[in-house]
């Protein structure tokens, strides 16, 4: 039975009592919104699970903290061969492994760590590939294993990705929570013991923290791991106390008993504003809200219908009324936190006079009728797709166009959607790499509009789709924003979406907390976080 | 006696095998499986989809699926959960003790007060102080959990900041779970700070969750013992000039009791359906914060071992109530 004492606690201070100038702990508090499903970021698709994970793993690569620009990991500098098809990454010399009670590593990372830790989702015969389930979405869905042609080792610290094809996302892939390096040596003691599972569970990496105990739906504790290759942190000690109900973890943050809180009720946030021992920082989501235009479906296969449908709803009142603060309307596919969002793009106007005469010119001068899908689910984009829905229902009717509001279950609706069996239907996206063409190739190009494909309006346009493609095979960042830019000026133009709003993201912080930057992917990371004493 | 209890043992079956029935087919009428759930907007090939169905044998009929259910059960296996691959039983008995440590607090607390406000009230009827328990204990009845928590936060540990908002155990301490009893736990590891701490997290979550058994316990204490006191013994009693404390703790209360007895037993299935929602508000890391979750992630197994390690213990609550009852009362248990 033994007691651990973490933060500036009264048996630490009396510790240090005799020892002046006594140096208290520093103990941050983050009262999480959820418990994790485990602490193996690959097996997992959600924002809650990757939260507990990444204080302890690195990636080969990362993304900048707060932004989208991918900055070396694990790998300190990487090569991309002239037909862009082989990365080669050197990696960090002496980046050293955390040690558990069970687990004493010998040796520092290396290029075995890389392999096992791609193989393990890549190879059906890798003797972890079935381990917890085995379920790679993310692997899956980032196309990796049709992207990979090898991975090979070429010394201790040098490692070799061939690709199949030319895929510029392909980096800020490696960065993302489903691609963490894990310990091969660790994984082969463990399946030794025959307890192969325990990977999944006690989590051993080489980031800044590293795990100390976890009690089931109620605390997770990490410790500054000292031989962390970027230095020790500013903090001691990292504590997430499980907190599911939003208006319990803003009484929390007041009373002290937290730093950090994700996720406020959007009622509470004015009220959080107001007091001065509270900073809220605020952001918008990686994500987009829309309502799809079918473009293979009468009449919105003519643009002017279109147009007019997205000039007929008042957005503003759309997203005031619904979003209630948390989100701002949008005009471009891609949310204003990417690189190359286009800011010289002007929305449709809301102006019902413009959008009758436009109907007019289409040739339905008495309107129409139409489909009109809501999800029955909330979404991070979109917090009641119903009401919405209704509020476009009553503002198309004064243009003379009658919608049917059509609803079914989560699943259905969804494959339904995909199929393209709706004329108007609402939907939305989170991005998963940062890069625009998680957005404008995935949901907006001629691939995706094959019957099942995720680009839902069936909207196939050759001149968005070459600039799509030219920009997914080149890898120099300049040349692509531009092609971007220019990709979103088309979209504009031709409104196969009628954009909606991108959600606002908020975070309270105690006003102590120093350098904590939200994160455009909405996972929460304490790298470099610090508290004032 | 035994043939008492065995009569009231073989009632359990059919609740057992309805209860199995009843969760497996509501949780699978929910819309959304557990790998739709996962998969959100981005979808999932429909080879992909297939496999996952295979390998959690959710491509089987339904009747199929039910019936290895319950052979699994029947042999002491309720599967392992869907979401975190771990065994639902152990990930219920690692969570159990809290959500019974706080359910028996409550139900401590409601019997404390409850007991001595109902006989007080009975005693003194029609009093200020009758009125009195009688209007605070509808209100309580009438209260909805939620709204009294999140109140109690705000009064107390946001405004006056005498309790913790949330948790179990000053974030401070650290104590090694060895029953999964926090107030046992901490006695045992000899850490009293730690054991003053579990017991401060106690009293909020005590008080939500005690409110309406506190409630139904005064109430029908006041009733039961206003009906004893009019009988004929109990004026006998007075007759032969016993103490009034004497006529009412012995001759009066004991018989009382019975009703009030029974009443407490089935408030037990109320405490644990109270305790999901207060182990929400006060991220109490027991088994209702952890039923709520399965849900949102359509863990089957974890939801329906659950449910039915729930509905157990309720039974067997039940049970030793209906024992109890026989010892209190021995008309019962001799009662063809």
């Amino acid at each position: 039975m033994k007691r651990i004492l973490l933060g500036a606690g009264l048996g630490m201070a009396a510790a240090l009592a005799l020892a002046a100038p006594a140096q208290a702990a520093k103990t941050l508090v983050y009262c999480s919104e959820g418990s994790p499903e485990n602490f193996n970021p690959m097996l997992n698709t959600t924002g809650t699970s990757f939260d507990v994970a990444l204080p302890v793993y690195n990636n080969l690569v990362q993304f900048e903290a707060g932004g989208t620009k991918v900055i070396p990991g694990l790998a300190e500098s990487w090569t991309i061969s002239d037909d862009g098809l082989t990365y080669t990454f050197k990696l960090r010399a002496g980046a050293k492994w955390h040690s558990t009670n069970d687990f004493k590593p010998t040796r520092d990372a290396n290029a075995d760590d890389v392999l096992f830790s791609f193989n393990r989702q890549w190879k059906a015969d890798h003797p972890f590939h079935k381990v917890s389930g085995g379920s790679y979405d993310y692997f899956a869905d980032m196309a990796m294993p049709k992207l990979l042609k090898s991975i090979e080792k070429v010394d201790d610290l040098t490692v070799k990705f061939t690709l199949n094809s030319v895929e510029a996302p392909f980096l800020a892939n490696l960065a993302m929570p489903f691609a963490p390096i894990m310990s091969a040596e660790y994984a082969d003691q463990l399946l030794q013991k025959k307890t192969p599972e325990k990977l999944d569970q006690v989590p051993v990496g080489t980031g800044p923290f590293q795990f100390v105990a976890y009690q089931k739906d109620a605390v997770i504790r990490y410790k500054a791991f000292e031989g962390y290759w970027g230095g020790k942190q500013p903090l001691d000690n990292l504590v997430f106390a499980i907190t599911p109900d939003a208006a319990v973890r803003y009484a929390k943050l007041k009373a002290g008993e937290c730093h950090i809180m994700p996720y406020p009720n959007p009622a509470d946030i004015e009220a959080m504003k107001k007091d001065a021992a509270i900073v809220v920082q605020e952001q918008e989501g990686l994500n987009v809200g829309y309502l799809s235009f079918n473009v293979t479906k009468k009449p919105f296969d003519d643009v002017r219908v279109r147009r007019a449908v997205s000039m007929a709803i008042d957005k503003k009142a759309v997203v005031d009324a619904v979003y209630q603060g948390a989100g701002v309307p949008a005009k471009n596919p891609i949310p204003p936190t990417m690189w190359s969002y286009n800011n010289a793009i002007e929305d449709y106007p809301y102006d019902q006079e413009r959008a009758k005469k436009l109907l007019a010119d289409a040739g339905l001068p008495n309107g129409f009728e139409t489909d009109l899908w809501a999800m029955p689910v909330q979404r991070p984009y979109n917090p009641n797709a119903k009401r919405i829905a209704e509020m476009m229902q009553a503002d198309l009717a004064k243009v003379g166009i009658k919608a049917k509001i059509v609803q079914y279950e989560w699943g259905e609706y969804r494959k339904r959607m995909q199929q393209g069996e709706h004329q108007m239907g609402m939907l939305g996206w989170t991005g998963d790499n940062g890069d625009p063409d998680n957005f404008l190739y995935n949901l907006l190009g001629c691939e995706a509009a094959r019957p099942g494909g995720s680009n839902l309006s069936k909207w196939c346009n050759k001149e968005f789709d070459d600039l799509a493609v030219q920009a997914k095979r080149t890898t120099d960042i300049g040349a692509r924003t531009k092609l971007y830019e220019q990709a979103q000026v088309i979209f504009k133009e031709d409104a196969p979406w009628f954009t909606i709003a991108h959600s606002v993201v908020h975070v309270g912080l105690n006003k102590n907390v120093v350098n904590f930057k939200m994160d455009p992917f909405g996972v929460h990371r304490f790298l470099d976080v610090d508290l004032k004493q | 006696m035994l043939r008492f209890i065995l009569t009231r043992v073989s009632l359990v079956i059919p609740t057992f095998l309805g209860i199995t029935f009843l969760t497996f087919i509501l949780i699978r009428l929910v819309p959304g499986d557990p790998i739709e759930v996962r998969v959100g907007e981005r979808g999932i090939p429909p080879e992909r989809l297939a496999q996952f169905r295979h390998e959690l044998g959710l491509d089987q009929p339904l009747w199929q699926q039910f019936l290895d259910y319950v052979g699994n059960v029947l042999s002491g296996d309720f599967g392992v959960s869907l979401i975190t691959r771990n065994s639902v039983f152990d990930e219920f008995v690692t969570l159990f003790p809290a959500t019974l440590e706080l359910a028996f607090c409550a139900m401590l607390f409601a019997t404390l007060v409850g007991l001595p406000a109902g006989i007080l009230a009975a005693v003194k009827r029609g009093s200020l102080f009758d009125h009195g328990v009688m209007g605070l204990s509808l209100t309580g009845y009438s209260m909805p959990i939620f709204w009294w928590g999140l109140l109690l936060i705000l009064f107390f540990s946001v405004g006056l900041g005498w309790t913790p908002v949330s948790g179990r155990l000053d974030l401070l301490y650290y104590v090694e779970p060895a029953t999964g009893f926090m107030l046992i736990d901490t006695l045992m590891a000899g850490e009293y700070g730690a054991f003053w701490s579990a017991l401060h997290h106690l009293v909020l979550p005590t008080i939500v969750l005690g409110t309406v058994p506190l409630a139904v316990v005064a109430r029908m204490t006041r009733s039961a013992m206003l009906e004893v006191l009019g009988e004929d013994y109990i004026r006998t009693a007075r007759a032969k000039g016993l103490a009034d404390r004497r006529v009412i703790g012995m001759h009066a209360l004991r018989n009382a009791l019975i009703p009030v007895v029974t009443v407490i037993g089935l408030q037990v299935g109320t405490l644990l359906g109270g305790a999901i929602l207060t182990e929400t508000i006060f991220s109490w890391p027991g088994v209702g914060k952890w039923l709520i979750e399965s849900i949102g992630r359509r863990d089957y197994p974890a939801l329906q071992g659950g449910v039915l390690l729930i509905a157990t213990a309720v039974i067997l609550v039940n049970l030793l109530v209906d024992v109890l009852y026989g010892v209190l009362n021995p008309r019962i248990r001799h009662a063809r």
